[in-house]
C-alpha cells in the first residue's frame, strides 16, 4: 500500500507519516509491552527478535493452512508462550546470564523460523480485515492511510490494561516487587521465580502477536528479513519509555512515524539514497539510546533488580 | 589449575555438544528423517575426506576471526553481537583500499587492504564499546543496530560510487587486480586467510593470558569498581578491546573480499558474523578454544548443502542445530563445579 503523497504536497507527507505511525507502530508496541512486562519482573529478554520472527512465521503458516488469519494470531501467541517458557526456564538456572540467553534465543528462534518458513512459500496468506477510520474524508490517500489493522486497537488496549495490572492488581504488585527487590519479595512470601516465569512467557506471547502483524498485514508475505531488527529495537524503546506501558504506546507511535518519514520523503522525490533512507530507523534508534541512557545515574523508572537473579 | 579442573573444562563442553546433537537428532526424527543418516551426512560433508576438510577450512577461516570479535570485548565485560557489521565495513574498507592501490606492487596493496580492514572493522566495534562505557548504551543493542547500518552503507556503495557497471543483476564493486588477491595453498581451494585466522587466535590467546593488557581487561571485565580503584584506564581498555575484536572481524571481511570473491558484493553479509557469536560462546570466550570450535562449526556449515541434497532438509537446518547448540552450551554453565571431579567451582568468564 504505497501511498502517493505527491498529489497532496506537505499535507500528503503528514497524512502518510500519521498513517505510517499507526501501522508501523504495531510490532514495536507489542514487543515493547512484552519486554516492559518482562523487565518489570526483573528479567531481560533480548531474544524478542527470535520471538518476533517465530510469531511472524507461525501466524503466516497457520493463516495459510486454515484460511483464518485470527487463528494465525492465536498460533503466534501460543508459539510465543512456548519460546518464553524456554527462555524463562533457561535464565532461571544458576549461572545462566539473561543477556547470553537472549542472544541464544535470537539464533534459536530465527533458525526455527527459517527452517519451518521454507515450507510456506505461498505467495500470500489470508490477511486480517482492516478497520477504516478515514470514512470522513473523500481523499483516497487519506482514506487508505487510515485503514488500520485491528491489532493496533488490541495493542492500545493492552498497554492500558498492562498499566492497570501494574498499578491496581495483586499480581501486578508482585511483578513489580520481584523486579525491584527479589529478596524482599521472597521474604514477603512471593514466589519470585513463578512470577517471573509468567511475566516472561506472557511477555513473549505479546511479542509474537507483534510478529503476526508483520505477515498478516500488507503485503502479507513471509520472508527471512521481515523483522529487520525490530525485536531488538523495541527493547531499546522500553528504556526510552522508562518502563511505563502507556509511554510504550507513545514511543511505539514515534518509532513507527520515524520509520515512515524516510519512506515518504523518498517517494516525494529524494531519490538515489534508497539504502541510506532504509537505515534511518536504526540511526534514529541509536540516537534515541544515546540521548536516553546514562552510564552513571540510575534511570528513572528502571526496575531495581533488573538482570539480577 | 588442577588436572580435574582441566578435565572438566573439556568434558562439560563436549557433553553439551553431544546433548545438543542428541536433541537435534530427535528434531530430525520428529520430522521423519533418520537422525543416524543425518549425522553420517554431516560427518561426510564436513570431515569425511580431504576434499570435505577443504570446504570446512574455507568456512572456518572467517569464523576464527569473527569469533574473536565477540571474545575479545567479552574479556573486558562488553558483549558485542555486531560481528556481521564489522565484517561488512572491513570488507568495504579493504576493497576501497585495494582499488585505490591498483597501480602499486602487490605486497603494498595487500598491506593497505589489511590496514583499511583493521581500521574500519575496529572503529565499528570500538564505537559500540565506547557507547556502552561512556553513555551506558547496551553494546548488544547498539552493535546490532550498527549491523543494519553497515549493510545499508554497503548496498549504497556497491550500487553507487564503487559499482562495476558490468555487474547487472547482482550489484558488486569493481574487481580487485588478480595479482593483488590472497593466494591459495597449491592444489587446494583453501586460501592463506586461514593462516591469518589461526595467527590471530594464537596472538589473542597470548594477549589475554600472557600480557598486562590482557590481565587489565580481565580485571575491568570482572569488576569495574575494582578496576577503577586500582587506577586502570577502564574506558580506554573497553574501547581498545572493542577495536581489537572489530579489527579481527574486519580482517575476515578482507579475506572474503581478497581471497574468495575478489570484489565486494552481497555475499559479504553471508552470516559469518552471526555464526561468530555462536563460536565465541561455544569457546567460552577463550581465544585459543576458538580454533577447534571454528573447525567444528565450519564443518557444520559445510554440510548444509549435503543435508539439502541427501535428505531434502532446508538449508536453515544448520541454523536450527546452531540454536540448539547455543542453548545447551549456556545450560552447561550450570554444571561447572557440580561434577564430582574437584571440590571448588572453576572460574567462568562472566558473560
Amino acid at each position: 500500500m504505497q501511498l502517493q503523497p505527491e498529489g497532496l504536497g506537505v499535507w500528503g507527507i503528514a497524512v502518510a507519516v500519521a498513517g505510517g505511525a499507526l501501522r508501523g507502530s504495531i510490532p514495536y508496541l507489542f514487543v515493547s509491552l512484552g519486554e516492559c512486562l518482562t523487565e518489570t519482573s526483573g528479567k531481560i529478554n533480548l531474544g524478542m527478535e527470535g520471538v518476533l520472527l517465530m510469531g511472524a512465521m507461525s501466524a503466516f503458516a497457520v493463516s495459510d493452512l486454515t484460511g483464518s488469519p485470527w487463528l494465525g494470531v492465536v498460533a503466534a501467541a501460543l508459539v510465543g508462550l512456548l519460546l518464553g517458557a524456554v527462555h524463562a526456564w533457561l535464565t532461571n538456572q544458576p549461572a545462566v546470564n539473561d543477556v547470553a540467553a537472549g542472544i541464544a534465543m535470537i539464533l534459536f528462534g530465527s533458525g526455527l523460523a527459517f527452517f519451518f518458513g521454507k515450507r510456506f512459500v505461498a505467495p500470500m496468506a489470508p490477511q486480517l480485515p482492516l478497520i477504516g477510520l478515514g470514512f470522513w474524508s473523500r481523499i483516497p490517500a487519506v482514506e487508505s492511510a487510515l485503514r488500520i489493522s485491528p491489532l493496533f486497537f488490541i495493542g492500545v488496549a493492552a498497554s492500558f490494561l498492562l498499566h492497570w495490572i501494574f498499578t491496581r492488581t495483586r499480581w501486578g504488585l508482585q511483578v513489580r516487587a520481584a523486579g525491584d527487590d527479589p529478596q524482599a519479595a521472597r521474604a514477603l512470601g512471593i514466589n519470585v521465580s513463578g512470577v517471573r516465569f509468567l511475566a516472561i512467557t506472557v511477555g513473549a506471547a505479546l511479542a509474537a502477536v507483534g510478529g503476526a502483524h508483520l505477515t498478516l498485514y500488507f503485503p502479507g508475505i513471509w520472508s527471512e528479513g521481515i523483522s529487520g531488527g525490530q525485536g531488538l529495537m523495541a527493547v531499546a524503546l522500553v528504556i526510552f519509555a522508562r518502563w511505563s506501558p502507556r509511554r510504550c504506546l507513545a514511543a511505539a507511535l514515534l518509532f513507527g512515524g520515524a520509520q515512515s518519514l524516510g519512506l515518504s520523503l523518498q517517494s516525494l522525490g529524494v531519490k538515489g539514497y534508497y539504502h541510506i533512507f532504509n537505515a534511518s530507523p536504526y540511526v534514529f534508534t541509536l540516537g534515541v539510546m544515546i540521548a536516553t541512557c546514562s552510564p552513571s545515574r540510575r534511570l528513572a523508572g528502571m526496575p531495581g533488580a533488573l538482570g539480577r537473579k | 589449575m588442577t588436572l580435574a579442573g582441566r578435565l572438566e573444562r573439556i568434558l562439560v563442553p563436549v557433553g553439551a555438544i553431544a546433548a545438543a546433537m542428541l536433541v537435534f537428532g530427535l528434531f530430525c526424527a520428529a520430522l521423519g528423517v533418520n537422525p543416524l543418516l543425518v549425522y553420517a551426512s554431516i560427518w561426510r560433508a564436513g570431515f569425511g575426506s580431504w576434499y570435505s576438510w577443504q570446504n570446512t577450512l574455507v568456512r572456518a577461516s572467517p569464523l576464527l576471526l569473527t569469533g574473536l570479535c565477540t571474545v575479545l570485548p567479552a574479556r573486558a565485560g562488553i558483549i558485542v553481537i555486531g560481528n556481521e557489521g564489522a565484517v561488512v565495513t572491513g570488507g568495504l574498507g579493504a576493497v576501497a583500499a585495494g582499488l585505490a592501490t591498483q597501480a602499486l606492487a602487490a605486497p603494498v596493496s595487500l598491506a593497505a587492504m589489511l590496514a583499511a580492514a583493521v581500521f574500519c572493522g575496529g572503529a565499528w566495534i570500538a564505537l559500540s564499546a565506547a557507547l556502552q562505557h561512556y553513555r551506558g548504551v547496551s553494546a548488544v543493542i547498539s552493535s546490532l543496530l550498527l549491523n543494519y547500518i553497515a549493510i545499508a552503507l554497503m548496498n549504497q556503495l556497491i550500487e553507487g560510487p564503487l559499482r562495476d557497471p558490468s555487474s547487472l543483476n547482482n550489484p558488486a564493486s569493481y574487481p580487485l587486480v588478480p595479482d593483488h588477491r590472497i593466494a591459495y595453498f597449491s592444489g587446494t581451494h583453501v586460501h592463506y586467510g586461514l593462516l591469518l585466522g589461526l595467527a590471530a587466535c594464537l596472538l589473542a590467546g597470548f594477549l589475554v593470558d600472557g600480557t598486562t593488557f590482557g590481565f587489565s581487561m580481565k580485571v575491568a571485565g570482572g569488576n569495574l569498581r575494582t578496576a577503577r580503584l586500582v587506577g586502570l584506564p577502564v574506558g580506554r581498555i573497553a574501547v581498545m578491546a572493542g577495536f581489537l575484536g572489530g579489527a579481527c572481524a574486519g580482517i575476515a571481511g578482507m579475506i572474503e573480499v581478497a581471497a574468495v570473491h575478489g570484489r565486494a558484493n552481497e555475499s559479504l553479509n553471508a552470516g559469518y558474523g552471526y555464526v561468530g557469536i555462536l563460536v565465541a560462546f561455544l569457546a567460552r570466550q577463550n581465544p585459543v578454544a576458538v580454533i577447534p570450535v571454528s573447525l567444528l562449526v565450519g564443518g557444520l556449515l559445510a554440510s548444509s548443502g549435503m543435508l539439502q541434497r541427501a535428505h531434502d532438509l532446508p538449508d536453515a537446518t544448520v541454523s536450527v542445530l546452531e540454536g540448539i547448540l547455543f542453548l545447551f552450551i549456556l545450560l552447561s554453565d550450570t554444571v561447572y563445579g557440580r561434577l564430582k571431579l574437584q571440590g571448588g567451582r572453576t572460574h567462568a568468564v562472566a558473560a
